[in-house]
């Protein structure tokens, strides 16, 4: 059992019932709290320097401290009640040491005195000291300049918390009416705010403060036809942002019309997306259930972002191809031997994935990561060659680079900093390509909106996807909505079966809070962008069953 | 702080009590202190330490309620706790479905705390990592694990007189052996509430032995076979089932317990008449928790035995206590762990009597396909193998299955003897016709 069981619960396709994501030792505050200043920044130098002098004087090699405050904002209704408003603070410092060629790390709440933070890095180094007993190899850190004093913040518009809390009822009651308005029977609404207020500084010589903004709105409208005792599901295609309120503030130049539902770009539309998810559960209902066999699949952003996510982003983490996360989260078929090669064919010749932790509005998008590497993009497949992995400083040296990637990040001030996923993209085409010009001739396909019910082995190879929505293509035209569609693909086969991706116009961003890893589970930020793209000759395996 | 005694939980709780203004107030303090080791690739990664003890106060006017934590307990912090909490009740909206509190419960004395657990060192938990990585080391193959061990309490008040207090002890241990060339891999998880009742060595000899019986695996064709379950492959699919048993979601025409035309199936038989599963918080081998804790706000019921499905029939689903009053029923709460029946036979007697058959030690990555009929997808792991004739023939290579729990429980050949995985009572289940939709490359 997982004790941090929020992290089951909201995997990255959270479904209806959502569970708040506390950061852990989150305690509930008054939302005016989160819009208290947090600790100046001369005060959080003088505290990290406490906590590295003292690390330094017991032995350590090497230190860096974060100084973390966390705050989160969660509205949650159904039909016309609000469920729940739940505002929480953390606060707390985290020491992580390197004594003996020994990672030791300590973290402590409410920790506001130099004395506090002296005692819990020297706790850190007697860890550090305890573990060097069972070292197999010293931790091999890769150099990195100093920053000095620096700092970042999310650019946003609108801060979310100055937002009032009516505002933001209001707006999930308009929803929750839209939807039941045009005929959805249940329909669940949240939104979700967070705001990272952390500080970083280290032996090397940073002090790097970094003010983060993220949110993520979404649904679930629910359909019923009492009669047959069928119920069907459709999911907000909103998407998690590192934005402010503006997000929510859709024009009409930030939608993407034509395609049998409404899409979104930069900003997002509540209202008018429900609006048409209520509509779309009671055809669903009613849909073709789709015949088993071969489809040439046509992927929406929303919903190749998980493929994305689960097949690339996940194979390509170092620490799993290296065995770190043998025991939880798996290892990974894009072995060293593979990228040794460079001729491995992860996809076809189209295919170009990049990774990045700077694109603006991603989930990923920081000024420095969580052990003071400056962000940056670099390529994990070049023209479908398996090129590049994504690493910490401690990681680099094992793939013959001496700059780390800048892939470090912990979930919160009492949670150890380690390798995870920067923004896994799909690069577009660079000749035009449209979204019509992509599907005239497919002769027999399903064009996929949307996330839902997703698998894949402990090694990425074997996949099994579903979605939102689902509309047969036949002879280049799309002819009516399907069901009970879900597809199996080997993830070397897929990439290689891409065939077309829509051009930079197409291009769109979508993230999650909820990427899980690591032993105690850890939550991290990610995003995935793509181009809507094409699959052929795929196996499409009808989901329905009688019990 | 530490682990709070009765007496001392109970001082606090009424401290903050007194101070009350609100119509209703309830308080909920609860202490952990936690520790962790890993280690992969046969050497220590990561340990941490976190000790907490929190309060939270709810206070209610009408049907209003506001809730405020704190981590300190000085009269002063509670006063500006208290008094925050009944700010924010004033502030909040209505909330219709508000029920009042319950008044003094007669909970009963479960016993899930070992001094043993509470005790542990680091030094403890590095014997037990060095342990399973010693052996590994010797026989040349490589070892991840991760042991997380808890002790904490729980105390719950209200302005109606209940109070409530609990310890409890935890830990969880699990380990992955992979041999060196990557080709063979085995896992054994358990968790207990007595960590002296742990040998990690014993149970890494126990994932070493299926990481070297698995490799060399052999494709077979994905199909419809017989399988024999080992307990944590089936714990999963059957605590994803038994969670989908709330009433309100039944009643509101969204699961698979959903009646067609209205209403929900309690008194029908769905499964095989074999079945039977309970929950019992005094049960010695998956002692569970004396009440209810609610999210936010207390919610206080005791937790008693339950029959929840009775030789095939659904007898009892989970209600809030909101739901139950609607509907004028008992508002029995979804209780800490489950109790499957089985029976007496060991895994091993089960591919005795097995012509053809495929053993499943784990499953993984398991999620929902379909909601209506709790169809789930997944993938076997760390160990997949080919039975003829009552006897494991050779390792398969790993299937993904698309199966759903009320099937299998209808098709079920046989049941062995139960054994705790992840807080239920799961036996090893032999199920005919089970569903593999293809085969995966993964190890």
């Amino acid at each position: 059992m997982n004790r941090r069981d929020f992290i089951q619960q909201a995997s990255i396709a959270a479904g209806a019932f959502i569970i708040p994501v506390l950061t852990p030792g989150g305690r509930l505050v008054a939302s005016e709290v989160l819009l208290e200043p947090g600790l100046d920044v001369n005060i959080k130098k003088r505290l990290a320097d406490a906590g590295l002098n003292a690390a330094t004087a017991k032995g350590a090699s090497y230190a860096d401290i974060r100084i973390g405050r966390y705050l989160n904002q969660f509205v949650i209704t159904r039909e016309d009640k609000v469920q729940s408003i739940v505002n929480t603070e953390s606060y707390g410092i985290g020491v992580r040491v390197i004594v003996n060629g020994c990672w030791g790390f300590a973290s402590l709440g409410e920790a506001k005195t130099e004395t506090e933070v002296a005692k819990t890095a020297e706790i850190a180094v007697a860890i550090a000291k305890a573990n060097a007993k069972l070292l197999a190899e010293p931790v091999q850190l890769a150099a990195q300049k100093g920053f000095g004093e620096v700092s970042y913040k999310t650019p946003i518009i609108k801060n979310l918390f100055e937002v009032p809390i009516k505002e933001k009822v209001d707006l999930l009651m308009a929803v929750n009416g839209a939807a039941q308005k045009n005929g959805a029977d249940f329909v669940n609404s949240q939104l979700f705010m967070v705001n990272e207020q952390k500080y970083f500084a280290s032996t090397d010589g940073s002090y790097i403060d970094q003010d983060i903004h993220r949110l993520w709105p979404t649904f679930t409208v629910t359909g019923i036809d009492k009669a047959s005792g069928q119920f069907q599901t459709r999911n907000s295609l909103g998407t998690a942002k590192a934005m402010g309120y503006e997000y929510l503030e859709s024009k009409p130049a930030d939608r993407i019309t034509g395609r049998k539902t409404t899409l979104f770009n930069s900003r997002y539309d509540m209202i008018d997306d429900a609006t048409l998810a209520a509509v779309q559960v009671k055809e669903k209902i009613k849909a073709k259930s789709v015949e088993p066999g071969k489809y040439d699949l046509v992927l929406d952003p929303t919903h190749l972002r998980l493929t994305i996510h689960e097949s690339v982003g996940h194979a390509t983490e170092l620490d799993r191809v290296l065995g770190y996360e043998a025991n939880f989260a798996g290892t990974s078929f894009a072995t060293m031997d593979k990228w040794k090669s460079k001729n491995f064919n992860y996809g076809s010749k189209i295919v170009n994935f990049f990774a990045d932790k700077i694109q603006p509005g991603s989930m990923g998008a920081v000024g420095w990561d969580d052990e003071g590497v400056k962000s940056k993009k670099w390529d994990l497949i070049k023209d479908g060659i398996l090129v590049n992995y994504q690493a910490t400083r401690d990681q680099v040296h094992m793939i013959g680079e001496t700059e780390s990637h800048g892939c470090s990040y912990a979930d919160s001030w009492n949670s150890v900093q380690f390798q995870r996923m920067p923004n896994v993209s799909l690069a577009p085409q660079k000749e035009k390509l449209s979204f019509e010009e992509m599907i005239k001739d497919v002769k027999k396909g399903i064009y996929i909106v949307g996330y839902g019910s997703f698998s894949i082995d402990q090694q990425r190879y074997n996949f099994q996807f579903g979605g939102q929505l689902f509309y047969e293509i036949k002879n280049g035209e799309i002819v009516g909505m399907l069901k009970d569609v879900a597809y199996q693909s080997n993830t070397q086969e897929f990439w290689n079966s891409c065939v077309k991706i829509c051009d930079d116009s197409d291009f769109r961003v979508e993230g999650s809070f909820f990427d899980g890893k690591g032993q105690p589970s850890q939550s991290s930020c990610v995003s995935h962008g793509s181009s809507t793209s094409r699959f052929d000759g795929a196996n499409v395996i009808n989901t329905a069953r009688k019990v | 702080m530490g682990i709070l005694s009765q007496q001392e939980a109970k001082k606090i709780i009424d401290k903050v009590l007194s101070f009350s203004k609100a119509d209703e107030m309830s308080v909920s303090l609860s202490g952990e202190n936690v520790g962790n080791i890993r280690y992969a690739r046969n050497a220590v990664s990561t340990s941490g330490d976190s000790r907490n003890v929190s309060l939270a106060v709810t206070a209610v006017f009408g049907k209003r309620t506001g809730t405020a934590t704190i981590n300190e307990f000085d009269e002063e912090s509670i006063k500006k706790t208290v008094a925050r909490a009944e700010e924010l009740a004033k502030l909040a909206p209505e909330n219709p479905e508000y029920v009042s509190m319950l008044g003094p419960q007669k909970y009963p004395e479960t016993k899930s705390f070992a001094d043993s657990t509470a005790n542990i060192d680091p030094d403890k938990r590095a014997q037990i990592a060095l342990d399973s990585i010693d052996l590994c080391r010797k026989k040349s193959v490589v070892a991840a694990g991760y042991l997380e061990d808890s002790a904490g309490f729980k105390a719950i008040g209200n302005s109606k007189g209940l109070f409530g207090y609990y310890k409890t002890t935890s830990v969880d241990y699990s380990i992955t052996v992979r041999t060196e060339d990557a080709k063979g891999s085995g896992y054994v998880v358990r968790d207990f509430n007595d960590v002296s009742k742990l040998n990690s060595a014993s149970l890494t000899q126990t994932a070493l032995q299926k990481a070297m019986a698995s490799t060399a695996a052999q494709a077979i064709e994905p199909g419809r076979y017989t399988v024999i379950l080992e307990p944590t492959a089936a714990a999963e699919l059957m605590r994803n089932m038994m969670s989908n048993m709330d009433a309100r979601s039944a009643d509101e025409g969204r699961s698979f317990l959903s009646k067609k035309g209205g209403g929900n199936r309690v008194g029908e038989k769905l499964f095989d008449e074999r079945i039977t599963i309970y929950s019992d918080p005094m049960d010695a081998d998956i002692p569970g928790t004396p009440f209810v804790l609610g999210d936010n706000t207390v919610d206080g019921r005791a937790q008693e035995k339950v029959v929840w499905i009775e030789k095939g029939v659904v007898k009892n689903m989970f209600y809030s206590r909101f739901w139950a009053e609607k509907k004028g029923v008992k508002a029995i709460a979804a209780p800490s762990g489950f109790i499957f029946e089985g029976g007496t036979e060991s895994i091993a007697d089960l591919i005795k009597s097995t012509q053809k058959g495929i053993l499943v030690t784990r499953f993984w990555y398991i999620r929902d396909v379909d909601r209506q009929t709790l169809l789930y997808t997944g993938l076997t792991r760390d160990g997949t193998f080919y039975i003829e004739d009552g006897k494991i023939k050779f390792p398969v290579k790993n299937f993904r299955f698309n199966e759903s729990p009320i099937v299998m429980l209808n098709n079920i050949e046989a049941m062995g003897k139960p054994m705790r995985s992840g807080g239920n009572m799961i036996p090893p289940m032999k199920i005919r016709d089970f569903t593999f939709t293809s085969l995966s490359d993964a190890v």
